[in-house]
């Protein structure tokens, strides 16, 4: 059988596949599907330091080969998920990992040294990335000197991996991830959605309360291929490959464009089984191959 | 909690009613989870280019002997016009059973009232209803005779009242117009209805008027159905809360702004 572990800094991964913030809930809702603990990780939704309630419905729209979200953050808030969701999801053998959004770098902040306290959480992503919210979240991430200042405030409060989850909607997006790879990140992830829109033309109006929203699916995946690659040639720090993944080639593409790992997020809602068949097609692919480990994959191109 | 099930289930019967309308009758090949009335499944439409979600579909019938399900649906966009092209034979994938149920209580005097093809999952809870010894009357309403469909299945359960919009079936006008609701024999302790939004917030009204109860099924967009993605959201007395998880069956009352 060929190895499927892979390290993001201190963090073992038992293989390559994880789930993205937003698309797999806090895990629970799939468990009817199946043993969610033969995942690499699980990124949790978005957590801020108190409850948001999000947009407006309707906060979706339907794309050809994807969808548009508009979500905004809806949450309990970190102190609820630390009393709530913490206790009963703790002792399941994957890694939880919560990604920490906020309007500001000191909500950031405290979210991240609240959860930095969590014995069995030893991961973060930092989202200054998400386009759903009018405060913070993208605002951070689209310029360079904000999305250092948020990392390095961060990096002073918590003491674990520290994964910074990068906006697309940028012109340059490998000199994000070599900014915050200087403040002290120890893995980028990649892409969050892009900024789209669409419209009802019977009705004349957008379709989202929000106008414009988040763009995922296999309609992002090329774009988001190519700036894995750009950051994977940029940066020193592994790279979590993310975008439109729907089955284990998609998957390996990206790990041949320079990903350690890599995340699933929309596929989630249109087979809430398709992990493991991502994982399992993985290790068929190895096999057909004669490739003993994963990570001879990592950034071939 | 029950168990959702992601399967491939074959198509024993596509029954056209119309070029509107058509039922899917699906059979599982293993038992049927435990299905309540108002319950959903997500359907996926294969080789439809514009259709990348699964499409959410009220369960209209169950039948645990055959392991049979029926789906009740309207075409009316290219994904449900890709469905009603389903031949028997086929297999077509569903997440399901999803969502919250309809309430069903001892000496409940339920009037069930679906708009077009708002009824579907008004014809399982007639069963399961008359199954229990609740008394059923169903009123069905639609902009014209090709749009009450199926009345006679309905009928099996209980009194059934027609309203269309055109005269062409029944009392003429909506549903809210029906003289039911001004027969000095009203004595309804609850409104089950599932149908168009401006539908169901009338006869939250009327149910407001009399002091009954009301439970509407929504039918908002979603993306996922088992409560991850938190599209389908809908404003109630808690804050946003997941039509696919929490609903679709809301009482009135607990909706913001109904």
């Amino acid at each position: 059988m060929p190895n499927l572990e892979v390290k993001i800094k201190d963090l073992i991964l038992k293989n390559p596949v994880m789930t993205a913030s937003g698309c797999f809930g806090y895990g629970e809702e799939f468990m009817d599907f199946f043993d969610i603990s033969c995942l690499g990780g699980i990124f949790v939704k978005g957590t801020t330091g108190s409850k948001r309630e999000g947009n407006a419905y309707p906060r979706m729209a339907e794309t050809p080969s994807g969808m548009l979200n508009a979500v905004g953050l809806q949450n309990k808030g970190v102190d609820a998920f630390i009393s709530d969701i913490y206790p009963r999801i703790k002792d399941i053998d994957t890694h939880f990992i919560v990604n920490v959004s906020g309007s500001t770098i000191d909500e950031y902040v405290t979210v991240a040294s609240k959860l930095n306290d969590l014995d069995k959480l030893n991961a973060i992503e930092l989202n200054i990335s998400c386009p759903n919210v009018k405060e913070g979240g993208m605002a951070f991430g689209t310029s360079c000197p904000s999305a250092i200042a948020v990392t390095e405030a961060v990096r002073k409060a918590y003491h674990k991996t520290l994964i910074v989850k990068l906006s697309p909607n940028v012109t340059n997006i490998a000199e994000m991830a070599l900014a915050v790879e200087g403040a002290g990140a120890d893995a980028v992830s990649l892409i969050n959605t892009l900024l789209g829109m669409a419209i009802d033309v019977e009705r004349r109006k957008p379709i989202l309360s929000t106008i414009t929203g988040g763009l995922s699916g296999p309609a992002v995946k090329p774009v988001a291929l190519r700036m894995v690659w750009q950051v994977a040639k940029a940066v020193k720090i592994p790279v979590i490959g993310m975008g439109g993944i729907m089955n284990a080639a998609d998957a390996i593409e990206f790990m041949l464009a320079g990903a350690t790992a890599v995340q699933v997020g929309t596929a989630n809602f249109i087979d809430p089984a398709v992990c493991p068949k991502i994982i399992d097609g993985i290790e068929d692919y190895l096999i057909r191959h004669r490739i003993n480990d994963v990570n001879e994959l990592i950034g071939v191109i | 909690m029950k168990k959702k099930l992601i399967q491939d289930l074959l198509v024993v019967e596509n029954k056209i009613l119309s070029e509107k309308y058509f039922i899917l009758h699906l059979q599982s090949p293993t038992p049927l989870p435990e299905i309540l009335p108002g319950q959903f499944v997500q359907i996926e439409v294969k080789d439809s280019k514009n259709t990348f979600l699964r499409r959410p579909l009220s369960i209209h019938d169950v039948d645990y002997k055959t392991n049979t399900l029926k789906l009740m649906v309207q075409v009316l966009g290219e994904g449900t016009k890709k469905l009603s092209l389903t031949k028997q034979g086929e297999y077509l994938s569903l997440v399901y059973p999803l969502g919250n149920s309809f309430s069903i209580n001892d000496n409940e005097k339920a009037l069930l009232i679906g708009g077009g093809c708002g009824i579907a999952p008004l014809l399982y809870l007639a069963r399961h209803m008359n199954d229990k010894g609740i008394k059923v009357t169903v009123l069905i309403g639609g902009a014209s005779q090709s749009d009450i469909l199926e009345a006679d299945e309905y009928r099996k359960y209980g009194e059934v009242y027609i309203t269309t919009f055109d005269a062409s079936l029944g009392e003429k006008g909506l549903v809210t117009q029906h003289s039911i609701f001004n027969a000095p024999t009203f004595d309804f302790t609850r409104i089950y209805c599932c149908g168009p939004e401006p539908m169901m917030k009338a006869l939250a009204r009327i149910a407001r008027e009399k002091g009954i109860d009301c439970e509407v099924s929504l039918e908002n967009m979603m993306a996922c159905g088992i409560g991850a993605c938190l599209c389908c959201v809908v404003e109630t007395q808690d804050g946003n809360k997941c039509t696919c998880t929490e609903g679709p069956v809301y009482e009135f009352k607990y909706l913001k702004g109904w």
